[in-house]
């Protein structure tokens, strides 16, 4: 079974966790000074990256947090999970979503 | 896993290794650091700030669920004065306390086979050294969600919602018979 590291649990196995898509997306700050344009980006659209994607996960059947992980999309290779809030991590290898 | 040789060489559990369904007083609280230590205080014991890991004493305990969850389990009929005790100590600190006492029964599976009957069912190692004494979690057991708790070597602890606990125990009993076979 793929294990995804859980940035407080640990490696766990896959099926406890659950995907929650796009990470990094940020709310308008400002309502209602927000086109409509970029209110249907904000809530409809999202990369459709082949290969290293940032994306939230959530463990939901553990410790139910959410949390946010570097994923190779073509390969499922799990390169980084980190805890919400925290800043997108730099790879080894330089590469990025 | 239940392959046949392990059948075989296992041998099976005849004697009572699984205990019906104890009341017991629950409750889940949420809270940041500064009102998980106020509510150790108020329950009479540290709440464990180690990923996966119980903190006991005497009859009561105190579950890591999440970063900032924690279960707290203790005797039946104590639900009221536990509820005092930490609102008291919980006074000024935001924070949420839930008595779930009757949303989910425990089980205890005790005895030499009880690492083997669960992990037939359970996605996580349950060695002692995957899963060692005092280690605590929620994860899945069949199709249910369960929390399990080590409190000894041969002693494993199931917290599971209540609609699902018929379910939880008769898998339990059909992994016995299917490995008497
Ligand atoms: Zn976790």
């Amino acid at each position: 079974m793929l294990l995804i590291q859980c940035p407080y649990c640990g490696p766990r196995p896959e099926l406890e966790f659950a995907y929650a898509g796009q990470a990094h997306v940020a709310r308008p700050a400002d309502p209602s000074a927000t086109t409509p344009d970029q209110w249907t980006e904000f809530l409809y659209l999202r990369n459709n990256t082949r290969g290293i994607h940032a994306e939230r996960w959530r463990h939901v059947r553990g410790c139910a947090r959410f949390f946010n992980a570097l994923r190779d999309t073509t390969t499922d290779h799990f390169l980084a999970t980190y805890r919400a809030g925290e800043p997108m991590p730099v790879l080894p290898m330089g590469q990025k979503p | 896993m239940a392959d046949a040789a392990l059948r075989r060489t296992v041998g099976l559990p005849t004697a009572a290794w699984l205990e019906s369904p104890v009341p017991a007083s629950r409750f889940i609280l949420r809270g940041a650091a500064a009102a998980r230590a106020a509510a150790g205080q108020g329950f009479g014991l540290p709440l464990p700030e180690t990923a996966c890991r119980a903190a006991t004493d005497g009859n009561r305990a105190a579950l890591w669920l999440g970063p900032d969850e924690q279960l707290l389990l203790a005797p039946d009929g104590e639900v009221d004065s536990i509820e005092a005790a930490l609102a008291r100590a919980l006074q000024g600190h935001a924070h949420s306390l839930v008595d779930v006492s009757h949303r989910q029964v425990g089980i205890g599976i005790h005895g030499p086979h009880a690492e083997w009957l669960l992990e037939a069912q359970c996605p996580l190692p349950l060695n002692l050294r995957a899963f060692p004494v005092g280690m605590c979690t929620r994860t899945v057991f069949g199709k249910a969600e369960v929390v399990l708790w080590r409190p000894a070597e041969q002693v494993f602890r199931l917290e599971v919602w209540r609609s699902f606990a018929t379910y939880v125990v008769e898998l339990l009993r059909e992994i016995e018979r299917e490995s008497a076979a």
